[in-house]
């Protein structure tokens, strides 16, 4: 499905305003992720408002694509995209991380139903993505039109079980199955190639029989084009690498580390959204 | 006396009983389950046949996945599968399943609330000669500790047939734990059972004496229980005959604490008996019911604190303190207390 020139300029502001909320949900939460998922709000947006069969008024529609968030750290992108997608009131992304909330510090299905999966520690979303693949394939065989997509983090690809899960992706052929790659380089202790070098990354994946495709993951139309591609992909699983910069958005934490696992406080916060606001300073009429 | 009321097998105590390993009991029952209910999937870890999971996957090739030597993905994807609306039965030794991926246990299966069954095969000591490094004896600690978790040890190959049976319908993840050797038959196809319900095995004759001492035992051990009660029914020992009710708890988890509170109250001395860490396991489960509900003095049997090593099954039954000496050993000693 291509995209017209209407839909992208809809797409970036989705993804803006899917930002904007969540440094405000950052702020109000006092702790929590801020570069993650500042950086993927660009897939997000696509995959929620261009690429997913679902339906947030019928959450538990049951021919749905499934979407599994294996680094369950940067949930703040993940329920700020649900909520503009009408799954919840956008205001309820103030409770983020408050007692009682629905969205859990770590996403967890028992507060929030409409999630596929609870995560939080990492390394085992692909796994479960390729077990809602496998159910797939066991029902409908290689006819199945439902699509499986994870979403992982770079620096979750260090523990062993990411491995284990694309081994049996490649050898189940599993067609179905999207997984997407934030290649922002960077962890919490700092960046991924100084903590645990994960290069040539295409390749590995390719030594397991996935499809491996590279993009910018700001670049709306590649992601769009991305998915689409892996739709027509015969045999293989297809992994998106996306490489992305960490905290993109906001100048002041983009290809930081430390933003990794930190929120902005109430001033860093306003000056952030200011600059998403301005998309950084390209709108001088911004009320000061 | 042998309880008339669960239709046990009459001829358990004879020196030819029939012994079968639990894990084939395990084996039929899933084969069983399968030709029932097109749900349910079959996972292992390269040990299909070992597991008896082999029956399935020659049956139901479709509905089988090999996933190699990897345990924590055989968790998370059967929580996957379980997503869907399959019913995934996953197998390997209980060392590393639910040893090696207890994280992907709890977060993936538990956390997740999907209805994931853990096979743990090869559990206890009398592994035997693989020694220490595959004899899961701290499985039920880690099992029965995480929510959401039902906790089954049955003590035959019959038994955990219905066992498996019952599982598929729990909507919980439940954990399996199946024995390699081959153990004594105790209960028939006529024996009832029920996830949650524990059985009185052996008790005394109707207007006997009330029973002194209850010995509480999950898995195979059971047969040794049953031994010890037997030989404590004979007139001919030194303190008399010593009147025992033996009881089968294969659910460790969800507990029967009703069941327990009564044996506790009838006889008001407790004997736990389990091939298993005693720090942790069922006895652990039990005392922490009972010192709630009704405190009596408790012996434990099973392995204390230690790691196993390479033997037979008897001999390393004998050397950890499990075997029915033991057990007749602790009767004595709680009479004393």
């Amino acid at each position: 499905m291509e995209i017209t020139d209407e839909k992208l300029i809809e797409l970036k502001e989705r993804a803006n305003n899917i930002r904007i909320s969540l440094i405000g949900a950052l702020i109000t939460a006092g702790s929590g992720h801020t570069a993650g998922p500042l950086d993927m709000a660009d897939i997000f947006t696509v995959l929620f408002f261009h690429t997913l069969k679902h339906n947030p008024k019928k959450p538990d529609w049951p021919e749905r694509d499934r979407l599994v968030l294996s680094n369950g750290h940067i949930c703040p992108v993940l329920y700020s995209t649900m909520a503009h997608a009408g799954y919840f009131p956008i205001e309820e992304l103030k409770t983020l991380r408050k007692f009682g909330s629905r969205l859990q510090g770590h996403p967890h299905r028992d507060f929030l139903p409409m999630l596929e999966t609870s995560s939080g520690p990492l390394g085992s979303g692909l796994s479960q993505a390729v077990g809602m693949a496998l159910a797939d394939k066991i029902d409908h065989g290689l006819t199945n039109q439902r699509r499986i997509y994870a979403l992982l983090s770079d620096g979750e690809l260090e523990c062993g079980q990411s491995w284990e899960a694309a081994m049996l992706a490649g050898k189940e052929k599993l067609q179905n199955l999207t997984a997407v790659v934030d290649r922002n380089n960077i962890q919490i202790d700092g960046y991924t190639e100084d903590v645990m070098p994960l290069e040539s990354l295409s390749d590995k994946w390719r030594a397991w029989n996935w499809h491996v495709i590279e993009i910018d993951g700001h670049n709306i139309e590649e992601i769009a084009d991305a998915f689409e591609t892996a739709k027509a992909i015969f045999g293989k699983p297809t992994v998106i690498i996306a490489h992305t910069i960490a905290g993109k958005g906001v100048p002041e934490f983009e290809r930081d580390y430390r933003w990794h696992g930190k929120p902005p406080n109430k001033e860093e916060g306003e000056i952030a959204i200011k600059e998403l606001r301005t998309l950084g300073g390209k709108i001088k009429s911004e009320h000061q | 006396m042998l309880n008339p009321n669960l239709k046990l097998n009459e001829k358990m105590f004879d020196e030819k009983v029939d012994q079968v390993p639990i894990r084939q009991g395990f084996g039929e029952g899933l084969l069983k389950a399968g030709e029932e209910n097109l749900a349910v999937v079959g996972l292992c870890a390269d040990l299909t046949e070992s597991t008896r999971m082999n029956l399935f996957a020659e049956k139901f090739p479709n509905r089988f996945i090999q996933v190699g030597v990897a345990e924590q993905n055989l968790a998370s994807v059967a929580s996957g599968l379980a997503t869907m609306g399959k019913i995934p039965f996953i197998s390997s030794y209980a060392m590393f399943s639910p040893g090696r991926n207890w994280e992907q246990i709890r977060t993936t299966i538990c956390y997740n609330n999907r209805p994931v069954k853990i096979v743990g095969s090869h559990a206890g000591i009398s592994v035997g000669p693989d020694g220490g490094t595959h004899q899961a004896i701290e499985d039920m600690a880690i099992t029965r500790v995480i929510p959401r978790m039902v906790v089954l040890s049955p003590c035959d190959a019959i038994e955990a047939k219905k066992a498996t049976l019952a599982s598929v319908d729990t909507g919980t993840p439940v954990y399996l734990r199946l024995a390699r050797e081959k153990t004594p038959i105790m209960t028939t196809e006529a024996t009832p059972f029920k996830i949650g319900e524990a059985q009185i095995f052996w008790h005394p004759p109707a207007g006997g004496e009330n029973p002194k001492v209850g010995i509480i035992a999950t898995g195979a051990l059971l047969h040794k229980a049953l031994l010890a009660a037997k030989e404590l029914d004979l007139p001919a020992g030194r303190q008399g005959k010593i009147e025992i009710e033996v009881m089968n708890l294969s659910t460790v988890k969800p507990l029967d604490e009703k069941a327990l509170i009564m044996l506790a109250k009838k006889t008001g001395r407790i004997v736990t008996v389990e091939e298993h860490q005693i720090r942790g396991g069922m006895g652990s489960a039990v005392s922490e019911c009972l010192a709630k509900n009704y405190p009596v003095p408790m012996e434990f049997i099973g392995v204390d604190d230690q790691f196993g090593q390479s033997g037979t099954p008897e001999e390393l039954i004998e050397h950890y303190g499990m075997g029915t000496r033991d057990i007749i050993k602790a009767v004595n000693k709680i009479l004393r207390r």
